[in-house]
């Protein structure tokens, strides 16, 4: 019998070397003459473990990380094959502290099954969900995601089964199911590690809301910075057609759905939805007004469904388990659990999905281990470029989305940076406007021009001209754009501003 | 960081043979809904870029004004109209790598380069731009070289990368 051995082909683990370890597993197992299953698996999430090898032993999967090209040769001599003891073992997988006390829902395959197969999928739990689904009517597929409390995981948290029951309530021959995977904020990786570790409850998350609101048409509008996404994607929904998962008769059902990745072209914007829909539409990705909403007139003038990867990934499993079981995890509005990424200057870096409720300390020392660089935490961005920075005085907080609303900040796409005590906020300040003002699609004047505004007031105050009237000026700008830009671009691009001034003022002064 | 380069928007003619490879990439795409970021995308991938003689092809067989297809070809960061270099290396400037040294690490790129962002060096073998942003923030600093993605990167491991990559 051949020994299975899993090496991440995840982007991240790569950028580390993963790809450098599964080639000389490989050749070192060859030159043994040892028979070898390698399967390039996902991430766990743990980068800072990276790469993460493992073995199929008797006793379950055992960890080997972070496992280097040079170590190869000393792993086969510690005849690691079956569990041997090595100064990079680390147990069983699933009892690494880090990962096991985790709650993974929307997460429980990443890193575990091989996401180029339908077949690992299923043995895994998949596609239980759409048999589920199937075998309700729409209306009560649409009452479980309300019922569990899905609220949009892409940053703006709009309750999920509501935008659904909207689009399902419209007459229209031509309905669509739209992916929002554009993800841009820095700081977040979820959709990545989702979309190249387990594509399919991607997948079939948006098959079960074609199914349900009666759409039978899908894109996934992917950014042009994830290679290694839109292979796993193409590959996967490939697949799916081959075992009638997609196509004209969706699992036996009679119902069609078609499914296809568009690649966005390097716009922030696109991640705003109806600027998404633009670009899907092959145009310029500007913003639409609204009303009308995309539930109603979206994709081609028709009513669409716009969800996030992580909103659309997490209702297989809703639908499998039961709204209720998903509902129970969480506090207050904020059920269910959200994926948060540590991420920055972080000792132990990743991917942790938790309940809501876990507070910002917990995450930052407990999980994260501090800084990688050993210093103080000064600040951490929650919620991508548009986040607050908070100070360290608030990492009590808990991670949901009313608890941080109530201290200024936001959660948005879930992922928090780490700075340390060198970091300098007028400058994170300035590079907040500065990247809305390249970032801006330009239909509405608060953000095109304030954020060139912005970034030359900010300049002023760090070469001493007249700080005093121009931190004035700077507050009345934020407070302009906040109330008068079209969309959360130039609506929320002063927050970290506003936050830095808050939290950070001694750093608004003349440079030597 | 100096500004991106001016697309011009001139007529300019494609060879017939590059004229024949545009007309063949939009019928392609023509019968698929909103085709023409796709198409956008076909073209540079063939080509390198997207020259201004292009536009007006793809204009006029897609039935869109010139403007139009002007209009998103500027649109988007990814599209360039100039001809890269032949390696092109792309640096996060994002919070996330900022926090682990970004911006000193684009310092050492452009000294190492003799570039700065937007701009291909004179052999015509490096590009360098700025990226907001490749998912890789908990292995910051990251960049993409031809697609490939890499992490937790210092200036000498920057030094090996180019060493090697300008090898091949």
């Amino acid at each position: 019998m051949s020994a299975t051995v899993y090496v991440p082909g995840d982007a991240g683990a790569l950028s580390i070397g993963a790809g450098a370890v599964a080639a000389g597993i490989a050749a070192e197992a060859s030159r043994r003459g040892v028979a070898l299953d390698l399967v390039r698996n996902g991430s766990r999430g743990a980068y800072w473990l990276e790469p993460l090898v493992e073995v199929v032993t008797p006793a379950g999967r055992c960890a080997y990380g972070p496992v280097r090209a040079p170590d190869v040769p000393s792993l086969f001599a510690a005849d690691f094959l079956n569990g041997g003891a090595h100064p990079l073992a680390l147990g069983r997988t699933d009892s690494i502290p880090w990962l096991k006390g985790q709650q993974r829902l929307t997460f429980e395959r990443v890193g575990i099954v091989d996401p180029a197969s339908v077949v690992d999928y299923v043995k895994h739990g998949g596609y239980q969900g759409l048999t589920q689904a199937l075998s309700l009517a729409p209306t009560d597929v649409v009452q479980a995601i309300t019922t569990s409390g899905l609220r949009g995981r892409g940053g703006a948290a709009f309750p999920t089964g509501i935008k659904w029951k909207t689009v399902l309530d419209q007459p229209a021959t031509q309905k669509y199911v739209t992916c929002n995977a554009d993800e841009g904020d820095s700081g977040t990786f979820s959709d990545r590690m989702l979309m190249e570790g387990d594509p399919f409850a991607l997948i079939e998350g948006m098959t079960i809301a074609g199914i349900a609101v009666g759409a039978t048409s899908g894109f996934i509008y992917l950014r042009a910075e994830y290679p290694h996404a839109l292979a796993a994607l193409k590959t996967a929904i490939a697949a799916a057609y081959q075992a009638h998962y997609l196509g004209a008769d969706v699992a036996g059902s009679g119902k069609r759905f078609d499914l296809e990745v568009r690649v966005g072209a390097g716009a922030y914007i696109c991640g705003e939805e109806t600027s998404m829909l633009e670009s899907l539409e092959g145009r310029r990705g500007e913003v639409r007004v609204r009303p009308p909403l995309p539930a109603i007139k979206g994709l081609f003038g028709q009513p669409t469904i716009v969800n996030n990867v992580v909103t659309l990934a997490s209702v297989p499993w809703i639908l499998a388990h039961g709204a209720e079981a998903y509902a129970n995890f969480g506090m207050g509005k904020s059920r269910g659990t959200l994926p948060l990424q540590l991420a920055g200057n972080i000792r132990r870096g990743g991917l942790i999905e938790r309940a809501f409720g876990l507070t910002l300390r917990e995450l930052l020392y407990d999980y994260g281990g501090g800084t990688a660089t050993g210093k103080p935490i000064r600040a951490v961005q929650v919620g991508g470029p548009l986040g607050a920075y908070i100070p360290p005085a608030q990492f009590d907080t808990a991670v949901d989305y009313e608890a941080l609303s109530a201290i200024g900040a936001m959660l948005g796409h879930g992922g928090i940076v780490v700075f340390d005590d060198t970091v300098d906020m007028a400058r994170m300040a300035r590079y907040a406007m500065e990247f809305c003002a390249i970032e801006s699609c330009g239909k509405c004047t608060p953000c095109r021009i304030g954020s060139t505004r912005g970034v030359e007031v900010i300049d002023r105050i760090i070469a001493g001209v007249d700080a005093e009237h121009n931190v004035q000026l700077l507050e009345e700008l934020c407070d302009l754009m906040v109330q008068g830009s079209l969309c959360g671009l130039g609506g929320m691009a002063p927050f970290p501003v506003q936050s830095a001034l808050k939290y950070f003022r001694e750093d608004f002064r003349a440079r030597h | 960081m100096p500004p991106r380069p001016t697309y011009t928007g001139r007529m300019e003619t494609l060879l017939p043979s590059d004229t024949t490879v545009v007309r063949r990439i939009v019928a392609e795409h023509k019968g698929r809904p909103g085709p023409l970021l796709e198409v956008l995308h076909a073209i540079q991938a063939a080509m390198g870029f997207i020259p201004a003689g292009a536009v007006p092809v793809v204009a006029e067989e897609l039935n869109l004004s010139r403007a139009e297809v002007h209009g998103v070809v500027t649109f988007y960061h990814y599209f360039r109209t100039a001809r890269p270099g032949a390696h092109t290396v792309s640096l996060c400037q994002a919070e996330a790598c900022q926090s682990m040294g970004a911006e000193e690490l684009a310092a050492h790129a452009r000294q190492r380069l003799g570039i700065d962002f937007h701009e291909t060096t004179a052999d015509g073998k490096f590009s360098l731009e700025p990226v907001y942003c490749l998912g890789n923030c908990a292995c910051s600093p990251a960049a993409m070289i031809d697609g490939e993605l890499h992490g937790r990167l210092t200036a000498d491991a920057f030094d090996a990368l180019i060493r090697e990559t300008a090898s091949t």
